[in-house]
């Protein structure tokens, strides 16, 4: 979230799209509620299924699935055309002046460099004509034809509302009434917040569907306002803080890169990660990357990374391709990988085409399972009949599990969507044998250490030299790792003047303190500040509100540096008024700014040409994408990699994500012919995923599997609720209960009817619910051409009388 | 409003051996007509946050005994904390039905092992289960690990074995899976988050 | 403790429940099924603070699971799908005990101090009393009470007693992720409806309402409306309920009856009753007004 879940009760208009909060956000969803009673705001919930939260929104707006970027294009147009904009954001806080390269294109479906062979783009004309200093050439006039802003206006403007109905099936008179309430918030004094889960992510387009929205929300001047924003609601408790740190293939904790084997050295890494700053004056914060690589570094390998050994950089893995999950599913079906640790997540249920882990599984030497629960991906091998109906004798993994700690059994900090980092106490032992989840990981790392410190073998060092200095090695405290990540200073740490800032040994209280000389520590720059001189900042337990706002900020501690809004900067004008009075949270106090809200902003004074969006090498909200993008520095409808249309109204010749990553054993697409419909999976608010079918007060709540269809597509099946149907992909089939409402709707689309089958996936063959087939079964492992996150929420199935 | 005959038949048949005793004079004395006492008195409580989805809602744990040494914690009773600025108090149902969450059914006691082949888990050891775990990852290290590419650039990468990492595990448990990985030389690491 | 107890069933004026305090702050829950996603956190919070677990059932297709109230159930989620000018609601109603100012099932209970209402308004079963006869099922307008098979006795909501009775909210409602179930006096609880329904009507509900029945003297669990006109639209709440006749003439046989002398005379009743069909009587004069 750029916001917080209090703060959506500044929001004059909360849209819901991409996600569904209150089924599974209903705690946070009170904030809407709240927004809705108290200040007198307007929802509006634009999905396929009419949900929970469509039960209590203003407007529900019906979208075929898959088709969000048309929607929401289809505004920006009218926003544009109707000149619905917040003129002076748009001119000053976003890249609309920014003047593109010439030999930047768009042609039927194609941005300009795309390589058909390698369906990748060669991203070089998507980028900003530079002058002689290297830096953006502008027109805050908006008249060259070249700014980003006409080059926006232009692409947009095929979305018209004749468009969207025919490609989203929504009718002309909902999408007006969408567009018009889009529209009210333009003023500086109406923010719109964006709520959106993974009803955006989980899809081949799902990066652009975000990157349509924030369009939108710049163009509105929304973003850095409180009540404002993009916010992504995690779904599990520490997906942001497991992402903060890093736990990916190409990641480092920090939002920092893993190398690739492509820089063989810091300086090569360093040279080619740090951006270099776009527009003169620019704070562009990155531009301190080398400060806190080093200082994580240093957290690695403690007094074994020295300048001379370039801090032991050699010692970290050098990535040779993404080998993100579903790559490596596909690498594990192929037998190229040996083992696998798989901690608190029970991928069999979770992960596309669940047939295919099997095999994938099954080809492992050793599986080593963390989990408290018994589950699906540690049973993989037993037959449960028609659920899981698999041969044990004839699956050659070893399994281990290992009995881990749930949230009350253990201590530490984890960081909710807001960038909450909260700490929590223990309350209770492990039951048994259990042993919490860090003891677990660091029992596997001791281990493995007595093996080569007593044989020796391959790779000693980067083994070895990985710092694991804890009182008891085989249980690092969590404070100790928490002071750990915050960092400290190596050495007395002086400022510009000389001035003893910290001493050796203290903790840092700001990752502006870190330095890359190796004088410093810090596992995770942006959680400095967490645990200081002046004890765990993620344990305070204020909840003041002196702004009324919702700020609260004594209440935890919120990277990076407590800060609850993020580019809060840009919620004020560039004389630093604020763009709406009501909404206050910093103020220039004549020498620095200050407010309710911890700054996101250097020190330049009101008036100054420095703008608001720090992290950015040009300082502005980026309406066009410069060169990150897989797909196109601007969003474009395509339709799912299983479309029902077998076409795309706008370009045929270019029907799906044209970069989308597409690997021999996923090719296996369902002909709408034989899978007329489209599926979409998703949760209950009763359950969490297939955690709590062990639970039995929720198993009570909605005991059995069951996927919804609409009274149309019903009738045509021949069933009626709560009759058995069999629903099928190319990859699987399971058979459940049909469940027969009002909340699905067929579409028109292009000339045809659509049919929605919305498939909620939290039973499989374990657990105290009715034991049925995972709804994974059914799913693709072809995802997000940026994220590699699965098309769930769109692909192709039958449905039949089972 | 008037009880129809349907209704009236359901009355009946409610079943009126198994208590009547009650009501012929054999019921217990006027003490036990009260209201159920309140279970939280002197309960310890526990702050702790939801391990749910990420709205992070606070919850009080509250666990029997009031901290003694003798005494062995157990909880029996979680509700939201109403200090709590986002949750207020307040619970979804998946954090309103923790308390079964903690003492499922399905809980792992202790470590164990399910040989190649067989269809059953043997129980086994934390120290038989950690050695033969650290043996087959040295064993796989050893014979895969790659110290440089084919250009001769320092990759310390070991191909052959994945982490799949939980998004419901601390920040500090988080940080020591990052290290493990990365000392292991791991490449082949995603955890959850966008499933 | 027993003298917050100011009414009790089966009780004639020589046995008077205390009448000795003076301040007697009336609670009342609101539950605003407008705001209500229906998540049901009510239920399984009341399951949890209760104790209790019913079995894991099926799915039929619908989202009501439990199906019904029960024993083991003392409040479920009751989901309607309603098309009304082409748009689609989805309403939903968490049912329950409404803790009645005039309770149905106390009239009707034959077994003294079974059935007991406290003086702020709640309506409590003394489980160890019940004799598991089941008029107070019959007594109830709304449908409420159920007979365990196991122990035969009829269990409802509390309102959780052990909660309020010293000083916290029902778990239910201290749960409801989106404050649709709210607590406090029933003044404060009219105050709060009342905002609700003119925010309600300025966004086009022009029957919202608060339903507050008089037809059992209010109830000490109300609800808010979108469609106070038509509260059966909401899982059959009814419009007008009012306690039934029968339940006056069971009290006028058995009120003078020692329970001695009960299962004869139920009998007799019964057979009545199915021969003859409902007597009509005027409503006993309650001895506690």
């Amino acid at each position: 979230m750029t916001n917080h879940w209090v703060d959506i009760k500044n929001a004059n208009l909360v849209v819901i799209m991409g996600g569904n909060p209150a089924e599974a956000h209903p705690v946070g969803f009170r904030w809407v509620v709240d927004a809705k009673i108290h200040n007198n705001a307007k929802v509006m919930v634009i999905d396929p299924r009419f949900t929970r939260s469509a039960a209590v929104a203003d407007e529900y707006v019906p979208l075929r699935s898959g088709t969000d970027i048309t929607f929401l294009l289809g505004v920006a147009n009218y926003l544009l055309s109707n000149d619905k904009i917040q003129h002076e954001y748009v001119l000053n806080y976003t890249n609309a002046s920014f003047l593109v390269r010439d030999d930047f294109s768009f042609n039927e479906g194609l941005f300009s460099g795309y390589d058909a062979q390698k369906r990748i783009y060669d991203k070089a004309s998507w980028a900003y004509q530079l002058d002689e200093h290297g830096f953006a050439k502008r027109d805050p006039s908006l008249s060259n034809p070249r700014c980003v802003f006409n080059l926006l206006k232009e692409h947009v403007s095929r979305y018209t509302p004749e468009i969207v109905e025919n490609i989203c099936g929504t009718t002309q008179e909902r999408f007006k009434v969408a567009c018009e309430l889009f529209a009210e918030t333009a003023t500086p004094d109406k923010t719109m917040t964006s709520l959106y889960a993974l009803g955006w992510t989980e899809h081949t387009v799902g990066s652009q569907n975000i990157r349509a929205m924030a369009i939108i929300q710049l163009l509105l001047g929304n973003i850095g306002m409180p009540g404002g924003g993009i916010n992504a609601l995690r779904g599990h408790t520490n997906v942001q803080g497991i992402t903060d740190l890093g736990i990916m293939a190409t990641a480092l904790p920090g939002y920092l890169a893993l190398p690739s084997e492509k820089f063989p050295d810091l300086p090569t890494f360093l040279a080619a990660v740090t951006p270099k700053t776009l527009v003169q004056g620019q704070v562009n914060y990155w531009g301190n990357y080398s400060k806190f690589f080093v200082s994580l570094l240093k957290s690695f390998y403690g007094d074994k990374a020295t300048p001379e050994n370039h801090f032991g950089y050699d010692w970290l893995p050098k990535w040779d391709r993404l080998n993100d999950f579903m790559y490596t599913m596909s690498a594990m079906e192929d037998g190229k990988l040996n083992g696998c640790i798989c901690q608190g997540i029970n991928l069999l249920a979770s992960f596309p085409d669940s047939n295919k882990s099997i095999r994938a599984l099954s080809k492992l030497k050793y599986l080593v399972v963390i989990d408290p629960m018994d589950n699906e991906t540690s049973c993989f091998w037993q037959n449960h009949g028609e659920f899981n109906d698999v041969n044990p004798a004839s699956i050659q993994t070893e399994v281990f599990r290992l009995p881990s700690s749930c949230f009350a059994e253990e201590e530490g900090a984890l960081v909710n969507s807001g960038r909450l980092l909260q700490w929590h106490w223990k309350g209770a032992d492990v039951p048994g044998e259990g042993r919490d989840d860090s003891e677990c990981i660091a029992g596997i790392m001791m281990a493995v250490r007595r093996l080569y410190e007593s044989e020796g073998g391959k790779a000693v060092e980067p083994l070895l030299n990985m710092s694991w200095n804890y009182v008891n090695p085989e249980a690092p405290a969590a404070e100790a790792v928490a002071k750990e990540m915050n960092g400290r200073a190596l050495v007395d740490l002086t400022d510009a003047g000389g001035n003893v800032v910290l001493h050796k040994g203290q903790l840092l209280s700001s990752f502006a303190q870190m330095r890359d000389d190796g004088t410093t520590t810090g596992g995770c720059w942006i959680f400095t500040g967490s645990w200081t001189e002046a004890g765990n900042q993620m344990a305070r337990r204020s909840n003041a509100d002196p702004s009324g706002l919702g700020v609260m900020p004594g209440w935890a501690w919120a990277w990076p540096l407590n800060r609850r809004v993020l580019y809060n900067r840009a919620s004020l004008d560039p004389q630093g008024k604020p763009w709406d009075p009501k909404r206050k949270l910093l103020w220039w106090n004549g020498a620095a700014w200050t407010g309710y809200d911890v700054p996101d902003f250097g020190a330049a004074p009101p008036g100054s040409a420095v703008m608001p969006f720090i992290m950015q090498a040009d300082g502005v909200g980026g309406l066009f994408a410069q060169g990150k993008m897989a797909e196109g520095p601007f969003p474009e409808h395509y339709e799912p990699i299983e479309t029902p249309l077998g076409t795309n109204p706008l370009h045929p010749n270019v029907v799906s994500n044209p970069v989308t990553r597409i690997m021999k054993n996923d090719d296996n697409f369902g002909d709408p012919k034989k899978y007329p419909y489209v599926a979409t999976t998703y949760r209950l608010t009763e359950h969490f995923h297939t955690l709590t079918k062990s639970s039995k007060l929720n198993a009570i709540t909605q005991p059995e599997a069951f996927a919804e269809i609409s009274e149309t597509l019903a009738k045509k099946v021949g069933v009626q609720s709560g009759d058995m149907i069999k629903v099928s992909s190319s990859r699987g089939a399971i058979k459940l209960k049909a469940a027969v409402t009002k909340r699905i709707q067929m579409f028109k689309v292009n000339g045809q009817e659509v049919e929605t089958v919305g498939l909620p996936i939290h039973w499989g063959f374990k657990g105290v619910a009715v034991k049925g087939y995972l709804a994974n079964r059914l799913t693709t492992a072809v995802g997000d051409a940026n994220a590699q996150t699965p098309e769930y929420k769109a692909f192709l199935v039958n449905v039949e009388k089972a | 409003m008037q009880v129809n005959r349907r209704q009236f038949f359901k009355i009946c048949s409610g079943g009126m051996a198994g208590t009547t005793l009650a009501a012929l004079g054999f019921a217990p004395g006027t003490a036990l007509a009260q209201t159920r006492q309140y279970k939280l008195l002197r309960a310890r409580e526990v702050r702790n946050t939801c391990p749910y989805c990420s709205v992070g809602c606070g919850v009080l744990m509250y666990s029997m005994n009031d901290g003694a040494g003798n005494a062995k914690n157990s909880i029996f009773h979680i509700e939201g904390d109403p200090d709590h600025p986002v949750s207020r108090g307040a619970l979804c149902p998946k954090g309103a039905g923790l308390i079964d969450f903690i003492h499922s059914k399905d809980r792992l006691q202790y470590p164990e092992v399910r040989e190649p082949g067989t269809d059953k888990w043997k129980r086994i050891s934390w120290e038989d289960a950690l050695s033969r775990i650290a043996r087959h990852i040295k064993d796989d290290r050893d014979a895969n690990f790659v110290e440089r590419n084919t250009d001769g650039v320092t990759v310390n990468r070991l191909p052959t074995l994945s982490m799949m990492a939980s998004t419901s595990i601390t920040n500090e448990a988080g940080f020591l899976t990052q290290k493990l990985t990365r000392a292991l030389g791991l490449i082949h690491v995603d955890n959850i988050a966008r499933v | 403790m027993t003298q917050d107890l100011i009414q009790r069933s089966a009780t004639n004026d020589l046995t008077q429940a205390p009448q000795v305090r003076d301040f007697q702050q009336q609670v009342a829950k609101l539950i605003d099924t407008t705001i209500c996603i229906g998540c049901k956190a009510c239920q399984v919070a009341c399951s949890e603070w209760n104790d209790y677990r019913p079995e894991i059932g099926h799915t039929v297709g619908v989202y009501d699971n439990p199906a019904d109230l029960g024993p083991k159930a003392w409040t479920v989620m009751r989901y309607n799908e309603v098309v009304e000018n082409g748009k689609l609601q989805w309403l939903m109603r968490k049912d329950g005990c409404m803790h009645c100012e005039d309770p149905g099932c106390l009239k009707s209970c034959p077994v003294p101090g079974a059935i007991v209402k406290h003086a702020n308004g709640i309506v409590d079963f003394v489980s160890d009393l019940c004799t598991g006869c089941g008029y107070c099922i019959a007594g109830c307008p709304f449908n409420i009470p159920r007979q365990n098979p196991v122990d035969k006795r009829v269990y409802k909501c509390t309102l959780c007693i052990d909660r309020v009775s010293v000083g916290q909210e029902p778990a239910c409602v201290k749960t409801c992720p989106t404050s649709a179930i709210m607590f406090g006096s029933k003044e404060g609880m009219k105050v709060r409806a009342d905002e609700r329904v003119a925010e309600l009507q300025s966004r086009g509900f022009a029957n919202a309402g608060l339903y507050d029945p008089q037809g059992v003297g209010g109830t000490h669990v109300m609800y808010v409306l979108h469609h106070a006109d038509r509260p059966e639209l909401y899982g059959g709440l009814p419009k007008d309920p009012a306690i039934s006749p029968m339940v006056s003439f069971w009290k006028g046989i058995f009120k003078p009856l020692a329970a001695v002398g009960f299962i004869a005379t139920f009998a007799a009743a019964a057979l009545h009753y199915i021969g003859s069909g409902p007597v009509t009587e005027d409503d006993e004069e309650d001895h506690h007004d």
